[in-house]
């Protein structure tokens, strides 16, 4: 029994429970990321991430598993930011950035209420915190990762026009307003499951990057969203175990290799593209 | 029953919009298997009459009927196409010429998983407007023209008995104009009644059985569009009209 075994990262049971929730988190994340960056809502996981933090707050001050108020919030959250966007006018993106920072100074002033300690575990919820994932987390974790990984899946085409031509889709008599609602809680559920992983400030990291490199490689929707969430769960296994033995912060890490995809994406897409060219005009 | 239905009736349609009138009292009525043209400059009210007659406008007053039935209550999705006025503009995610015309045919319920018709359909809407060869291949990658095509293969997909089209021809190339103007011969062969909106138009001219012009959000000339009071109102100066405007039509 050695470190020196090639899957020795296996063997705490804290790192199985990790590597599990990473996973789950690193494929569900960009399957719903496509949708908000068809539709040009990229940042609507970071704002909702924020309102999560009341969530994880009123968890600690109720005694509660954080995770649980933190999706209960959240929702509620997405449902007044998509309410917003509906009724709102001109004051829509202003109403927005109140409730995001409101959601993150509630947070704050709940933690405070609650106990003294509890600024580490603040900062567990704000940049992750794999290792100290609980049994009954993990349960949550595959519980909602496998409700969204199902909606996802089942709603990909009419999510797909929505997205895509939200006129068209309403024509089609596709209920757009409720659909809207659907993705806002699916990000909502999303980011609460991803905020032990990655942290609640670099959840949409791993929403959007993965999305933003599988675009630079696919000519296809579906191309898009099977490489993304192949990317997501590529870069949330591998940057918790590089933490394991590196002894770095594994939400940080995963966030960086996957922007490192990113970047060696766009290279390989330009060249390829630079490639076609001189085909074509010799 | 009674064949003689109007597919689109509009009765003291009215759009407000914050500081505007867009739609001024619009009473007017559309026979089956006839193709429509609206006509009109910028702001005259043509697309919004045809978003108001889709559900996409706020309603200020009046209402709409599609084949006899009250637009709120009327459930029939699939019985309406839409294809949008859309400039090429690149989409984040790449997405494939078959991928958006498969959205075409939610409107049978979006549900539900595509099954073989579906997929026939799909391939068949995908031919009519000639970029078989293109399937495949991401909507970025298009020329304007065949990117437009691939949004009127999405409606075709659908097989509407109604068929509203919000400037299809706007800026794209005379080939695509011509396989359009086939398409919709196709279409209107079977049945189908379209609604066209445009400010020319080309090689569809000899497909119009009605033109109905807009001005200032009311109805300012509905005829032949062989008539040539339309011509007048096209090529000449207006009495009601401000100088200079008549220089915007083309027909």
């Amino acid at each position: 029994m050695s470190s020196f075994v090639i899957f020795g990262f296996l063997e705490p049971a804290f790192m199985q429970r990790a590597l599990l929730a990473a996973l789950l988190v690193g494929l569900c994340a960009p399957l719903v990321g496509i949708f908000l960056v068809q539709r040009r809502l990229s940042l609507m996981g970071d704002g909702l991430g924020h309102i999560a933090l009341t969530g994880v707050a009123l968890g600690f001050l109720l005694q509660t598993n954080p995770i649980l108020t933190a999706v209960i919030i959240a929702s509620i959250g997405a449902i007044v930011v998509e309410l917003i966007r509906f009724y709102g006018k001109t004051s829509g993106d202003l109403a927005l950035a109140v409730l995001f920072y409101g959601g993150i100074a509630g947070g704050v002033m709940l933690i405070g209420l609650s106990s003294k300690k509890s600024n580490v575990n603040l900062l567990s919820y704000l940049f992750g915190s794999l290792t100290t994932v609980s049994k009954f987390d993990i349960a949550i974790i595959l519980v909602l990762a496998a409700v969204i990984l199902t909606l996802t899946l089942a709603l990909k085409r009419p999510l797909f026009a929505l997205c895509h031509d939200p006129e068209f889709a309403q024509v089609s008599g596709i209920p757009v307003r409720a659909l809207s609602m659907i993705l806002a809680v699916m990000t909502a559920v999303t980011v609460t499951i991803s905020m032990r992983v990655v942290g609640l400030l670099l959840v949409s990291a791993l929403m959007i990057i993965p999305v933003a490199s599988a675009q630079q490689l696919s000519s296809s929707f579906s191309g898009t969203r099977i490489k993304a969430s192949t990317i997501g769960a590529t870069g949330a296994l591998s940057g918790v175990i590089l933490s394991f033995y590196f002894d770095l912060a594994p939400g940080a890490l995963i966030v960086l290799l996957v922007i490192a995809f990113f970047l060696v994406s766009i290279g390989v897409s330009s060249l390829s593209r630079r490639r076609k060219l001189s085909t074509q005009v010799s | 029953m009674q064949i003689d239905i109007d597919v689109l009736r509009a009765t003291d349609l009215s759009v407000h919009y914050p500081g505007r009138i867009a739609l001024d009292s619009v009473s007017l009525s559309i026979k089956k298997s006839s193709v429509v043209a609206v006509l009109g400059a910028n702001g005259s009210g043509k697309s919004t009459f045809v978003k108001a007659c889709l559900g996409l406008a706020p309603i200020y007053s009046g209402q709409v009927e599609i084949f006899g039935q009250e637009f709120s209550k009327f459930k029939d999705h699939n019985r309406i196409g839409y294809v949008p006025q859309r400039l090429h503009d690149v989409m984040g995610i790449p997405a494939t010429v078959a991928e958006v015309v498969e959205s075409g045919r939610l409107s049978h319920g979006w549900l539900r998983q595509l099954g073989q018709l579906d997929k026939e359909k799909i391939s068949h809407a995908i031919e009519v407007v000639g970029l078989k060869d293109r399937r495949n291949d991401s909507v970025n990658s298009l020329s304007g023209g065949q990117y437009q095509r691939t949004l009127i293969a999405r409606a075709l997909a659908s097989e509407p008995d109604l068929l509203f089209l919000d400037e299809p021809t706007a800026g794209v190339d005379l080939a695509t104009q011509i396989i359009f103007a086939d398409a919709l011969k196709h279409l209107v062969d079977g049945g189908t009644t379209v609604v066209l909106v445009s400010h020319e138009l080309g090689p569809l001219r000899p497909l119009i059985d009605r033109a109905i012009m807009f001005r200032e959000g009311r109805v300012d000339f509905d005829g032949s569009p062989e008539a040539e009071a339309l011509d007048q109102h096209v090529f000449h100066d207006h009495p009601h009209s401000s100088q200079g405007r008549a220089q915007e039509w083309s027909l």
